[in-house]
């Protein structure tokens, strides 16, 4: 079931970072996802809450 | 006990209860270390104010969809996701929030550690919530091992390997589906729910961890005029998850405003 | 920071809480979570599907590479394939070892899998053959042992010293000996697998209720079928395919601390490898170590203080602090 035909049943392509390290742009999508997540997390302002003693 | 038939007197506080029974008896421990007000509370302390605090809970969400996902796979059965795409848009359900589930614990994980959550003798919050992450990772194995197409069959052919090569390929079986099915569907998930459940009851019994360096609110604070302690930046306070049971010293301390 | 004010530091933060507290709803936040997740999921699922690429079939592997099938056949006949040599707990043998420690011997044979019957004469014997393939079966089965083996390595030899450059076999020019029967038994065990039968009989294995696939996948990995096809979709232990996924779906990212050491060269057997016969028990011991470690950071000395070397932690409470204050020297 696929609505938009986004299609991902197809040979995904790879980044080669280093000598060694070949990651595939789907988990390196995921991972850029998390450090972005947490840096978020990090940085954006928390409503305040009611502070009660 | 007794044989009196007067009306029973108001509830017996908890601290002057006198279990005479193991049911009173895990009541009594249940209660004390577990008080109502701490399982649920309403308020939280006011320096839980921060986005990275909501990964736990999402983490929590992600793992609920994950089984009922399952669940609706399960009633399918392990061909269904072939032969149906009703079937198969449940099994992307099952997969993403997979993907969701871990992708939210790590980001958790790396929340946790660079807030030092261990400390305050919270050292098995966080040995816990490491066992979850390595249950969540059995369990999201063995069900790569079931999913009865071509990642089934190389994933179990592959990793029959690690198995075998430390001797474990003689109980545990990947490439038997019975024994796969079993594992990831029973087994393992209730493994993990048992250990999230004592990390968040861990996290509920001992509250949330307060800042590296906050001030101590039941500290005495004196004149400016006594001597602060000094504190080298590289020598962590993020170490202690050993029992400390230091004196109510009323600290000198220095308020920076 | 001295040992008393740790301790101090530490029966603080382990007190309950005595300061300021803000109204918090814990289950509101779950609700909201959960739609939020919830939400995540279906788009995700509705926009992006998730992958399911066919299991391979014995009559697909025979139909897109006879050669190699019947090759791998031999080899089961002839004790020489990956499966008859692999030791326990399929059977006998020394398996891997770390040092003095044979783990893999110490489980035992627990999941016997004789190559020659289980995966060549039991499946033709289980259905009607050919006249040819009949007498072969009546002469291999009246043969001594010994003898079975001398015709079997002798046409496994033969068969392989057809290869050329590039690998492949060419059985039209296998040189002339004395292989018994045995040509005829992979003939046979070849036309059992471009019909269909083959699969029918290695999963079915004579029992209505059969749910173990051990002796199916140890005959489909013997040959290069799906081996080939897993190098295709980058799933080789090293090309980091423990993370990888099938077409262009994210993969296990989560194995990235256990696929990593694959890649490394000793490992690796691309690259000539000094380790990579026992890499798996030796990685395995690796991650078991890393994941003690993992367990037990907070009481590692060094690991536990890296949050106040790199002090991440300010970002996340700096609004309390510039409200309440902070510990300093």
């Amino acid at each position: 079931m696929n609505l938009l035909g986004i299609d991902l049943n197809q040979p995904a392509t790879y980044k080669d970072i280093w000598e060694w390290v070949s990651v595939s742009m789907p988990n390196l999508i995921v991972i850029i996802i998390m450090v972005a997540l947490f840096v978020a997390a990090l940085l954006l302002p928390f409503p305040k809450g009611k502070d009660e003693s | 006990m007794s044989t009196d038939t007067t009306p029973s007197a108001a509830p017996v506080s908890i601290d002057d209860f006198e279990p005479t029974t193991w049911t009173g008896s895990v009541r009594k421990k249940w209660i004390t270390t577990l008080p109502p007000e701490k399982m649920l509370p309403e308020n939280q302390p006011a320096y839980v104010a921060s986005w990275i605090y909501v990964f736990g809970m999402l983490t929590i969400t992600a793992l609920i969809v994950v089984i009922a996902s399952g669940c609706i796979l399960t009633i399918g059965g392990i061909q269904w996701f072939h032969e149906s795409s009703t079937g198969h848009f449940v099994n992307s359900l099952h997969f993403w929030s997979v993907q969701l589930f871990f992708l939210f614990m790590i980001v958790h994980l790396w929340g946790k550690f660079w807030m030092a959550a261990w400390r305050g003798n919270r050292g098995l919050t966080w040995a816990t919530g490491a066992i979850c992450f390595m249950a969540a990772l059995a369990t999201a194995f063995t069900g790569y091992t079931i999913t009865t197409n071509f990642n089934a069959q190389w994933i179990a052919f592959e990793s029959k390997d690690v198995m075998n090569a430390v001797g474990l390929g003689s109980w545990i079986n990947v490439t038997n589906l019975g024994q796969m099915v079993g594992m990831h569907v029973v087994l393992l998930p209730l493994a993990v729910v048992a250990v999230v459940a004592m990390h968040v009851l861990l996290v509920r019994k001992h509250g949330v961890v307060p800042p590296i360096d906050a001030l101590d609110p039941e500290a005495a604070v004196t004149a400016s005029a006594a001597p602060s302690h000094s504190v080298d930046a590289r020598t962590a306070d993020t170490g202690e998850a050993a029992t400390g049971s230091g004196s109510d010293v009323a600290t000198t301390l220095e308020v920076s405003s | 920071m001295t040992r008393t004010t740790r301790k101090e530091r530490n029966a603080f933060y382990a007190r309950t809480w005595g300061g300021k507290n803000r109204h918090y709803d814990i289950f509101k936040e779950g609700a909201i979570a959960l739609t939020i997740t919830s939400i995540l999921v279906v788009a995700l699922s509705a926009l992006f599907s998730s992958p399911d690429d066919p299991s391979l079939t014995f009559k697909g592997w025979a139909q897109s590479a006879p050669d190699n099938f019947y090759a791998t056949a031999v080899q089961q006949l002839a004790g020489t394939s990956g499966t008859a040599t692999y030791g326990p707990p399929y059977n006998d043998g020394d398996g891997v070892s770390v040092g003095a420690l044979t783990l893999q011997k110490w489980g035992g044979v627990t999941h016997p899998v004789d190559s020659v019957n289980d995966l060549v004469i039991t499946p033709l014997s289980s259905q009607v053959e050919p006249s040819n393939v009949t007498s072969a079966l009546k002469t291999w089965n009246a043969a001594a042992p010994d003898q079975q083996t001398t015709w079997a390595t002798a046409y496994d030899e033969a068969v392989q010293a057809t290869a050329d450059d590039n690998g492949d076999l060419h059985l039209d020019a296998v040189a002339t000996g004395d292989y018994g029967p045995v040509p005829d038994l992979a003939t046979g065990l070849l036309s059992m697998a471009n019909s269909g039968a083959y699969d029918n009989a290695m999963t079915a294995q004579g029992q209505f209720f059969q749910t173990d696939q051990t002796k199916q996948l140890l005959m489909m990995g013997d040959g290069s079928h799906m081996d080939g096809i897993a190098t295709d979709k980058t799933l080789q232990g090293n090309t980091w395919g423990m993370m990888n996924e099938a077409g262009s779906w994210p993969g296990q990212i989560w194995l990235a601390f256990w696929s990593v050491w694959y890649q490394l060269p000793a490992f690796n057997n691309a690259d000539g490898g000094t380790l990579t016969d026992n890499a798996d028990a030796i990685i395995f011991f690796i991650l078991m170590g890393l994941i003690l470690i993992f367990i037990l950071v907070p009481w590692i000395p060094g690991i536990r203080d890296l949050p106040r070397w790199i002090p991440l932690h300010r970002l996340v409470w700096k609004d309390y602090y510039k409200k309440y204050g902070r510990f300093t020297s």
